[in-house]
């Protein structure tokens, strides 16, 4: 009785072959280890992300909610439970129409002509250019600037006194320009700093999308006899949608959030003696690290995730529409 | 085992094959593409336009180290042309008002760590969505894309009540933990290793004997190098630039850079050509960090808006 086939698969019977035995045991259990190996290694290595997500995103976010119908301090915690009175106190402040108010203008301010002047850029790099790599990193140099330093950096630039634009306006035989105190003003500032910070690397997403555009496109068009501006309004914008779109997306996420910039653009960092730059973000600290009041700071917060949502919904409609009117003509 | 040092050479190659073919749009058009086809080189009125771009992006730089290199006088005797002698003065003072080195130091930490830990966590669970099979894989990925839509900075105050009652506030667990991982980066590697990584190399390494593990960090691992890279850069400028939460969590007097460049703006009276000279010092880690990898910021950027 030869045992030469040491891995039968069935466990053999009381035999003299000690070792084959056991290795048959050892076998089937590392086959036992590799098949949950297979089995949960897939969930084990996503879950870092849905661990994380849910502790410092989802449930936040909810409790946020719970926060909101409740007196609760920044010190003393959590008190009674009220209802929607911290709603109904934020919709009656003026400071918070204010804050709405300001948000929205610095918003349209920064996002429109940000995503306008990338696609001009994007169309220059988009160019035969010589040294490409060096002006692509050119426009990408702004990117790494902390906000914060941009906000210092312009707060002085646009100075009402001895600030370089005004010296400058000045030189053009124009009058100074309260940039601190005039509160449309303000929002051009403080949406000239998101700008200078965001066009450069958003010119760099529509430069690459104009780069996946097939080239006969651009030869069909040429032959139609269409000039290099209109290929640009009538080829090139309409074939960037889906980029237009996700840009247009992402900067509403972002711009409606904003706080970097207009909170260091004065010392006390409340949005001016009149709150005339004061965004929802800003008034969410004031209201839970200012004032303490953790209630109504959620309240903030819960309404400002629904116009970040409301906003998104309707960007993205009208961009898909704007879009769609450029391929039509 | 004998053969993974060949397989880590292979995956190596696999990966750069799949990089060198990975959506490059130039290949197969006529390099030399001006604007809307025509093989002209663009005029000099394209490059006094891009002059005028670079010059916008680099001036309030310069101008930081403008007044940065003067004394706080100089601005109301006239807009002064050319760096001045006191940038180091002016720094002393930076060094003086706010706890520059230490905020500096935290920053260098938190940003490392984040990027380190985001590397990790989003390559391997980039490989799981990419390269294995598992029940419900499209749906959870959809919804990490989702996430990505979710503005989870306005989750702040349950965020600080949680800190609190971890006892984390004013501590840099505070920063760093809630970014250890992102669904961009999860996405990101995702989209990445779909293509760069074959999987008959996977399946290669689990013949000889690799377990899921070993197959991720001998085979995995090295494929997503040069994405990793990427995604590091990102996540490092992204934590060093961060204010929000940083300024909401942690103390005055153990802040990261940007918390701390704002103390300089928080005095009664403010002496610009400090706080200026602050920011241009706040800057030049990432500036030179600019100058060594800039490149591949551009060419993330670029690659993730085809994907994306």
């Amino acid at each position: 009785m030869s045992v030469t086939d040491r891995v039968r698969p069935q466990g053999q019977s009381i035999d003299e072959e000690k070792p084959g035995n056991r290795d048959v045991r050892r076998l089937a259990f590392s086959q036992q280890v590799s098949k949950w190996d297979v089995k949960l290694s897939p969930y084990l290595y996503i879950s870092p992300f849905f661990l994380l997500f849910a502790l410092t995103g989802l449930f936040p976010l909810l409790y946020t909610g719970w926060v909101s119908l409740h007196n609760w301090n920044l010190i003393g915690g959590q008190g009674k439970f009220i209802g929607f009175e911290n709603f109904g106190f934020v919709l009656g402040q003026p400071y918070f129409w204010n804050a709405v108010g300001n948000t929205l203008s610095i918003f349209l301010l920064s996002s429109v002509p940000q995503v306008v002047l990338a696609l001009l850029i994007a169309a220059v790099l988009d160019a035969n250019l010589r040294a490409k790599t060096f002006w692509r990193m050119g426009v990408l140099v702004p990117f790494v600037v902390a906000p914060v330093a941009v906000g210092l950096i312009f707060n002085n630039l646009f100075a009402d006194q001895f600030g370089l634009v005004n010296e400058f306006l000045g030189l053009l035989g124009l009058d100074p320009v309260r940039w601190h105190s005039d509160q449309f003003a303000s929002h051009v500032a403080i949406a000239t700093m998101v700008n200078f910070r965001w066009i450069g690397y958003n010119a760099l997403i529509f430069l690459a999308a104009m780069q996946a555009i097939p080239r006969d496109v651009f030869e069909a068009a040429t032959i139609d006899g269409a000039g290099r501006v209109r290929q640009f309004l009538s080829v090139t914008v309409p074939m960037l949608r889906p980029t237009v779109i996700f840009v247009a997306i992402t900067s509403t996420i972002g711009g409606l959030q904003i706080f970097d910039e207009p909170r260091v653009f004065d010392q006390s960092g409340l949005g001016g003696a009149d709150r005339q730059w004061q965004t929802l973000t800003m008034y969410i600290w004031e209201l839970g690290w200012g004032q303490r009041n953790f209630g109504r700071a959620s309240a903030v917060a819960w309404l400002l995730f629904l116009m970040i949502v409301l906003i998104a919904l309707v960007n993205f409609l009208l961009t898909r529409r704007i879009a769609n009117q450029g391929g039509r003509k | 085992m004998s053969s993974i040092p060949m397989i880590r050479q292979t995956a190596g190659k696999g990966a750069a094959k799949a990089a060198a073919k990975r959506p490059n749009p130039r290949a197969g058009r006529p390099r030399n593409r001006g604007g809307a086809g025509d093989i002209r080189r663009p005029g000099p009125l394209t490059y006094g336009a891009l002059g005028a771009v670079l010059l916008a992006s680099l001036f309030p730089l310069y101008w930081s180290f403008l007044v940065g290199s003067h004394d706080s006088t100089a601005l109301s005797r006239g807009i002064p042309l050319l760096p001045g002698g006191n940038f180091l003065e002016n720094a002393a003072k930076v060094f003086d008002s706010i706890p520059f080195w230490k905020a500096m130091g935290n920053s260098i930490l938190v940003s490392t760590v984040t990027s380190a830990s985001v590397v990790i966590f989003s390559t391997l669970a980039g490989f799981a969505f990419a390269k294995l099979r598992f029940r419900g894989s499209k749906g959870l990925l959809v919804f990490v894309i989702a996430t990505m839509a979710v503005p989870t900075q306005l989750g702040v105050v349950p965020l600080f009540i949680v800190m609190a009652k971890l006892g984390w506030t004013g501590t840099l667990w505070a920063v760093i933990i809630p970014g250890i991982v992102t669904a961009f980066g999860v996405f990101w590697m995702t989209q990445y290793l779909r293509d760069a990584l074959p999987d008959e190399l996977i399946e290669a390494v689990r013949m000889d004997g690799a377990s899921m593990i070993q197959a991720f960090w001998y085979v995995g691992f090295p494929a997503a190098r040069p994405a990793a890279a990427m995604l590091a850069l990102f996540t490092f400028v992204a934590t060093w630039t961060n204010f929000f939460w940083p300024f909401i969590v942690l103390d005055p007097s153990n802040p990261t850079l940007p918390v701390a460049l704002q103390l300089l703006q928080a005095a009664h009276f403010v002496d610009y050509s400090v706080v200026l000279a602050g920011a241009v010092l706040a800057t030049i880690p990432l500036l030179l960090l600019f100058i060594a990898a800039g490149r591949q910021l551009v060419s993330g950027i670029m690659q993730g808006a085809v994907k994306g």
